[in-house]
């Protein structure tokens, strides 16, 4: 491959061409009206405009897309993630084309996209998946699933993602008052209003495990990342290796999401999500068939370079490492930085009059603004993400602090003045939070 | 209450009421979307619609009248 296009924006285009310029692979850029002048557009080689503002009209173009990549003499695309990142149809395009699309096959991401599908392949994997239903048809066969697995429940549409699309369900009126609308909604946003109920485990740990195939048969796990650190159930921070796991259950995941990746013959980068109860029992969440947000926190624990990876398990490469060639070498976190306020979590488009981040060794910032840049409603509100190394976690935690110290960002309402809520906290400190940690620290604070 | 405005800027995912009907206050009338995250915006007291301005796939700025109240 000697060009790739680049279908995404921001931070994840800026560190796709990155690594493309360290290969010594150009870089194409595609952009909507809105990003016309952000640096992802100045870095590339070559960048065209697909489209207006709006997501549809432009990054989720699938014709303007591959039209573009055509035009460009390009010879792959790399969806990096959200967007079209887990679009089987978009894969097969690409793939139809006569382009290589850097990710897993279509028919894996189809499989695994649908999360009805996915638990069933799970489950006869040998993967422990969440107590809970396949498909569900109407109101009454709700109510007696959710009677038998137990409240609270949580129901979620079979298309869903990222937090959209799931609501937890206290008792049988809650669920009366959300399965219509839970539906309609399944519907709008994924083409599907297909829902199941799962059991709600309470106070749990969001931990995933990342895994990496080749076209040869080979798949490694590159360690876990605890992601526990939530606000409306989207991640917020990550942290590798996981704090208070033992290691008995951390080799029971890996060996969990291993099986989960052969099952699917998986190849390039993905993610196997478990939720862990307090008694360390662990179960299948999802599976992502991209590279995840979070992945430069494997990549400051392992120091090796996961798009690099993708580009060559593309190519047909084998993995250039075997398992045991693979070591996590002292703790990562990564903070997520956020153009919105830090109490309500309400959004706050803007211009970014100022912006410095901490001057540290110890810290790399993928961010996709720079000082001038407009923050649009248009896309995601995350403008950075600041991933911060340290020997031991204690190392890595002071390292994070004296970073956001001298970080300052200005002219939109962003979440700094939460990390350091949450670095100054007893609980996190120890590693023993949950996913309801960020409720609440905020009750706390109130 | 004479109309319904938009508190920032995004795109109309919904609209939850229309002409003639009677809300009530806190009643999400229409939905917006911004950055990916879904905002109702809601009566803030009892009124009957007179007219819906948006319709789904919309943007609208911050300020720009969504409904307006008999």
């Amino acid at each position: 491959m000697r060009k790739i296009l680049i279908a995404n924006r921001g931070e994840i285009a800026s560190r796709i061409i990155r690594t493309c310029r360290n290969m010594g692979i150009q870089t194409v850029a595609v952009y909507s009206d809105a990003d016309e002048g952000m640096p992802f557009v100045k870095e590339a080689d070559e960048a065209y405009r697909i489209g207006e503002a709006q997501v549809n009209k432009s990054y989720l173009n699938m014709d303007a897309i591959v039209e573009t990549a055509l035009k460009a003499e390009a010879d792959g695309i790399h969806p990096g993630y959200g967007l079209l990142s887990e679009n089987a149809q978009f894969a097969q395009k690409i793939i139809s084309n006569g382009l290589t699309f850097i990710g897993p096959s279509p028919d894996t991401i189809e499989k695994m996209g649908d999360k009805i599908t996915s638990r069933k392949l799970m489950q006869s994997a040998g993967v422990p998946v969440v107590p809970g239903t396949h498909g569900i048809a109407d109101i009454e066969e709700a109510k007696a699933a959710a009677l038998e697995i137990g409240y609270p429940v949580m129901l979620k549409a079979s298309g869903g993602g990222g937090g959209i699309g799931m609501i937890r369900c206290n008792d049988e009126q809650a669920l009366i008052q959300h399965f219509a609308s839970t539906k309609n909604r399944a519907k709008a946003y994924f083409g599907t209003d297909e829902v199941f109920i799962e059991k709600c485990i309470e106070d749990g740990r969001h931990i995933e495990v990342q895994i990496f195939g080749d076209k040869h048969g080979n798949i490694v796990h590159l360690f876990e990342r605890n992601c526990s650190v939530q606000r409306r159930n989207q991640k917020v921070i990550e942290e590798a290796l996981s704090p208070n796991l033992s290691q008995a259950t951390r080799d029971k995941m890996y060996d969990a999401a291993l099986n989960a990746a052969k099952a699917v013959r998986y190849e390039n980068a993905g993610t196997v999500e478990f939720i862990v109860d307090q008694n360390e029992n662990f179960y299948f969440l999802e599976m992502n068939t991209r590279l995840q947000v979070e992945h430069p926190v494997t990549e400051a624990l392992t120091k090796l370079d996961l798009v690099k990876w993708q580009v060559a398990a593309a190519r047909g490469e084998k993995l250039p490492l075997m398992q045991s060639e693979i070591q996590a070498d002292g703790h990562a976190m990564e903070f997520r930085v956020y153009a919105e306020d830090p109490d309500t979590f309400f959004p706050s488009p803007g211009t970014i009059t100022s912006l410095k981040w901490g001057d540290s060794e110890y810290a790399r910032v993928d961010s996709g603004y720079e000082s001038g840049s407009k923050v649009t409603p248009f896309y995601d509100p995350m403008i950075a993400k600041c991933v911060i190394w340290g020997e031991t976690r204690e190392t890595c935690l002071s390292n994070a602090s004296a970073f956001f110290k001298e970080t300052n960002v200005e002219g939109i309402k962003n979440n700094i003045p939460l990390f350091k809520d949450i670095l100054e906290n007893e609980e996190f400190q120890k590693g023993t939070y949950s996913t309801k940690f960020i409720e609440q620290l905020k009750s706390i604070k109130k | 209450m004479k109309e319904l405005t938009a508190s920032m800027a995004g795109t109309v995912l919904n609209v939850l009421a229309g002409s003639g009907e009677e809300v009530a206050a806190g009643q999400a009338v229409i939905m917006l979307e911004s950055m990916k995250m879904e905002i109702p915006v809601e009566a803030s007291q009892d009124g009957k619609i007179a007219e819906v301005k948006v319709n789904i796939g919309d943007f609208v700025n911050e300020g720009d009248v969504l409904v307006t109240f008999e």
